[in-house]
């Protein structure tokens, strides 16, 4: 299983499927993050977590603990 | 106030003398007004230029912590206007979300004003179809449609209004522009002369109506008068903590009374960085 905090840095994935439950998935979901939707890696913080990720035009910081529980495909193509 | 802002204000489109601003003063208002929206959209700057007051602007999330709150006069009726926290959702468990979602909850705002950030509509859309959910006095202040032509978008603004069920406004609050405009919608949904037909998503089926049902019956006969008991009864099936919380604690019937919040800020789990 591929999950977001694998993402590499100027890549997109799709999203596939949210593992975490309760009201992290409730959060994730009033984020905009649902399966089918497109995520860009656009910049990793200086220590390496959090990684801010362009979703649905806005820029949204995730921990890597929530990243690994949002699972995805990578696709080619570019931002949004 | 800015030099820009004066010009405009000396149009007479601008209706001039209808809109007296009244600073922090908003004791004895006729009508409340909640003005909400997701972080970083422009609500403070709709606060300052309809109230006169220069509640910090910012350009960084979760800046307004607490509510602030000023009053403005139009057509002489007296309107008090509450700034509330940024949010993307009242169904989340934030310091932030918490309070705002009480105060359209059980403040029971005569209009809530959802301040919408143009060039994301559909990340502002989710906030607002949660509260036109719990309210139908609804107005959606489109605000900076100046960066969305920038940006070369269009917004189709009666078809969304249409598919809403209320009034929607398009503004660049900072350049003062669809303040007018907002005054007099505001106004309308105020005093009902414009009923709103709010969109609501369809229906649920029928093992959960009647469950809703069950619970509503007994929420009421806890806390006879609450508002939005529906609402309270749904957050419940979604085993919602804050508001289990709340129920188990009696204190949903102190919510109404909206006390001002503490200024202590929990970490959010996620941060919008801009």
């Amino acid at each position: 299983m591929t999950t977001l905090d694998q993402l590499p840095i100027g890549k997109t994935a799709i999203v596939v499927n949210l593992h975490s439950r309760g009201a992290n998935r409730r959060r994730m979901l009033d984020l905009g993050i649902l399966p089918g939707t497109r995520i860009f890696a656009e910049a990793r913080s200086p220590l390496g977590d959090p990684v801010a990720y362009r979703i649905r035009e806005g820029l949204i910081a995730l921990r890597r603990e929530q990243a690994r529980q949002i699972e995805i495909t990578e696709t080619e193509g570019d931002a949004s | 106030m800015s030099a820009k802002g004066e010009a405009c204000e000396s149009c007479p489109a601008y209706n001039h003398a209808a809109l007296k601003k009244m600073g922090i003063d908003s004791e004895g208002a006729d009508y409340i007004v909640a003005l909400a929206g997701n972080p970083n959209t422009g609500k403070s700057t709709v606060f300052n230029a309809l109230t006169g007051l220069r509640q910090h602007v910012g350009n960084w999330s979760g800046k307004t912590v607490s509510r602030a709150e000023g009053g403005y006069n139009y057509n002489a009726m007296k309107y008090k206007l509450v700034d509330l926290p940024g949010t993307y959702s009242l169904l989340s468990t934030s310091t932030d979300e918490e309070i705002a979602r009480d105060f359209i909850l059980f403040g029971q705002p005569d209009v809530t004003v959802v301040v919408v950030d143009a060039t994301r509509l559909e990340r502002n859309l989710n906030l607002t179809l949660q509260i036109l959910e719990i309210t139908g006095r609804v107005v959606i202040a489109l605000n900076l449609m100046d960066e969305a032509e920038r940006h070369g978008l269009q917004i189709d603004v009666r078809h969304l209004a249409r598919s809403l069920g209320v009034p929607v406004v398009p503004m660049a609050a900072r350049q003062l522009q669809g303040v007018p405009e907002l005054l007099q919608a505001i106004e309308q949904v105020a005093s009902g002369a414009i009923v709103t037909q709010p969109h609501h998503i369809s229906k649920y089926d029928p093992a959960l109506e009647q469950a809703l049902n069950t619970l509503v019956n007994q929420i009421e006969a806890e806390y006879p008068g609450l508002p939005n008991a529906r609402w309270v009864a749904l957050r419940l099936l979604d085993n919602d903590a804050s508001i289990i919380q709340a129920v188990e604690e009696k204190r949903l019937g102190e919510l109404r009374l909206s006390q001002q919040p503490t200024l202590t800020r929990q970490p959010l789990p996620v941060e919008m960085v801009q």
